[in-house]
């Protein structure tokens, strides 16, 4: 890694990227439900395309074992008829897919700044203490893991915090606490969606 | 007279995603059918007259850009509709997408019909999936209903509507990176020339078309050109959605018309309602992230692309990030860049490299250990980077570091100086963590 000649070089606090290897994990294929999905995606792309649907497929192999495998890749890989390594070059690049496992629930945190300017800072820091763990950890029962995106795309409702595929919106710090027990008691219930109700659904916050 | 939405007026009925109400409310589909009663030239000429921005960031005219799209080859065409909305500020797409998905897969349908394309790729961001969710539900009934598929109409024309999901890339929204993106590569841009309307998608003519921007194109087709032109200012016609978020007592989106103020937007009842109590306004980013800040003296403005423009920045995505006195401009720039950080994809050295050299004098600013001399260097990497990348996206990473500099010199010189924060909030964080790893 080079520096700028002026920036003083302090290994303590500048750190090299370090090249991770996936897990090698046992053997992998698409369940024969995930199988049927997968080839009807594929039919979205002209024939020769097919390698438009990798991140569909990673999805699909995500979803199955809860975290991408080099195993899953070299599956997915023969899916999509491409390299292992066109495969890792793609998971390496997008920040939805995980190469090591992480928690039931995976506590996603908008740190960008409309949602800092409402307190989201506080939020990771009150998540953080009442699971006892840093940002980028899962706790040791493997329930939850805490995390810091980049922006969500939901500022009038900051903080926002998305949890799996779920959103939970206008958490403050002060109610951390209670959302963690609340996960733990009631599940998915816990989450207040996304800016309105669907029908039939109860009555979500209003839209501004 | 006040103005009546077009785009978002229906959004709070709890029915308002589903077919039924689109039908009832928003003459359901009548575009789609009157343009195909047109030539896709004619549309094409219709679009063009309305003047059309896009409303992605650019501003660029939406009728040129169809106009661009190669006629004459024996390739197939596509319109990939941008929903990867991920400029920070901005979620106007989210909320059409979520509670109006009809008008998107009407825009694409016309879209398609306009430059002879028989596949539209809606390129959400991997995050939306509870949009998502809705798009595809309500694409289902589009094709039922026979808005889409084979023969539409009884016109001959045939139109496919896809939802593509993303999986977290800001980068992904730069129209040659997301149709990397679509071909199952990283998101990472291309180099221009050939614009997409020549190779894009497949190496195929394509048209990358931002949701709300295809969201005008019913409305236009049904109402007239004139009808559009006369809703806004000069060359900044039409209903425009703004998004408000930051210290204002009711963020959210509102449609409104480009006369309308920054002032009006941030303290009309009909939009943010203000100031938080006791909050005291400071600065405003008009436009995303990525634009210049304005000051007080600018608030009169009309939220326009070109009066923004005039006044020193941009309209952008129109994502209104309303800044009090609390904010510390060294923390926001610094705030910034970690995003800007992150999200670099890496191509282009001086944005790779150079973003993470300003988050990490940022950081030492801002805590207190930086020097005098650290200030120009900012100063120096970000014009470093700024016009020496493929994209945009060097740009909007240097805007803060000099955009902040150029306002508010005095709050580096004032970190340096005192050695610390001079401007800590209750708002962040008590023990910041500096170390983030990824």
């Amino acid at each position: 890694m080079s520096f700028h000649p002026e920036m003083e070089y302090a290994p303590a606090r500048f750190h090299r990227s370090a090249r991770t290897l996936a897990e090698p994990g046992g053997d992998f294929t698409f369940t024969p439900e995930n199988q049927a999905r997968f080839d009807a995606n594929v039919a979205r792309y002209p024939a020769d395309q097919r390698k438009s649907a990798i991140l569909y497929a990673l999805y699909l192999a995500q979803q199955q074992q809860g975290y991408l495998t080099a195993a899953a890749m070299r599956h997915v890989a023969s899916q999509i008829r491409c390299t292992a390594a066109e495969v890792e070059d793609v998971v390496s690049y997008y920040t939805m897919f995980y190469t090591r496992p992480v928690g039931k629930y995976v506590l996603n945190v908008c740190r960008t700044l409309s949602c800092a300017l409402r307190g989201a800072e506080r939020v990771t820091e009150e998540l953080s203490a009442a699971l006892g763990v840093k940002p980028g950890e899962t706790d040791p029962t493997g329930t939850f893991t805490l995390m810091e995106v980049e922006c969500l795309g939901a500022c009038d409702r900051a903080p926002v915090v998305m949890v799996n595929d779920d959103w939970h919106e206008q958490l403050s710090p002060q109610d951390c606490a209670a959302f963690i027990d609340d996960i733990k008691s009631r599940g998915r219930a816990a989450f207040t969606g996304c800016h309105l109700h669907k029908e039939g659904e109860p009555q979500g916050p209003p839209l501004r | 007279m006040a103005y009546e939405p077009v785009l978002v007026k229906h959004v709070a009925e709890p029915n308002a995603y589903t077919l039924d109400s689109y039908l009832k409310h928003q003459r359901g589909y009548e575009g789609l059918r009157k343009a195909l009663t047109f030539t896709p030239n004619d549309i094409i000429e219709q679009v063009k007259a309305s003047g059309l921005r896009g409303r992605g960031g650019a501003g660029f005219p939406t009728g040129l850009k169809w106009q661009f799209v190669l006629k004459d080859t024996p390739k197939p065409k596509y319109i990939a509709c941008n929903a990867d909305e991920s400029e920070p500020g901005t979620f106007k797409d989210h909320v059409l997408m979520e509670r109006n998905p009809h008008l998107l897969i009407e825009g694409c349908a016309i879209g398609c019909y306009a430059i002879g394309a028989k596949v539209a790729y809606i390129y959400i961001r991997g995050e939306f999936y509870h949009v998502q969710e809705i798009l595809e539900a309500e694409i289902e009934k589009a094709y039922a209903a026979g808005y889409l598929g084979k023969n539409i109409f009884g016109s001959g024309f045939n139109c496919d509507v896809y939802v593509h999901r993303g999986a977290g890339a800001y980068e992904a929204g730069e129209e040659t990176a997301l149709i990397e993106s679509l071909e199952g590569k990283r998101a990472q841009p291309r180099l221009k020339p050939p614009f997409p309307a020549v190779a894009g998608l497949y190496q195929c003519p394509t048209a990358v078309n931002n949701v709300e921007t295809l969201c005008n194109v019913p409305p236009i087709v049904l109402n007239g050109p004139e009808w559009f032109t006369g809703l806004g200012p000069d060359k900044n016609g039409g209903p425009k959605l703004f998004c408000v978020s930051g210290h204002v007592k009711r963020p959210g989106v509102y449609e409104a018309s480009m006369h309308t103020t920054l002032r009006q937007l941030i303290y009309d009842e009909q939009y943010a309602g203000g100031m938080l109590d006791g909050r005291t306004f400071k600065a405003i980013i008009p436009g995303g992230s990525s634009v210049p800040l304005l000051l007080e003296a600018h608030l009169d403005t009309p939220a326009s692309f070109d009066d923004i423009q005039k006044a020193g920045s941009l309209l952008g995505s129109a994502g209104l990030i309303v800044l009090d006195d609390s904010v510390c401009m060294v923390w926001l720039a610094m705030n910034l860049l970690h995003f800007y950080r992150h999200e670099s994809c890496g191509k282009c050295t001086p944005c790779r490299e150079g973003g993470d050299w300003l988050y990490k004098l940022l950081q030492r600013v801002e805590r207190g250990e930086g020097q005098e001399k650290d200030i120009d260097l900012l100063f120096g990497v970000a014009n470093n980077i700024l016009g020496k990348t493929l994209c945009a996206f060097g740009d909007a990473a240097a805007t803060p570091v000099l955009t902040t500099l150029k306002l508010f010199r005095a709050e580096y010189e004032a970190h340096v100086r005192e050695g610390r924060c001079t401007i800590p909030a209750e708002w962040r964080a008590k023990q910041p963590v500096f170390a983030h790893a990824h």
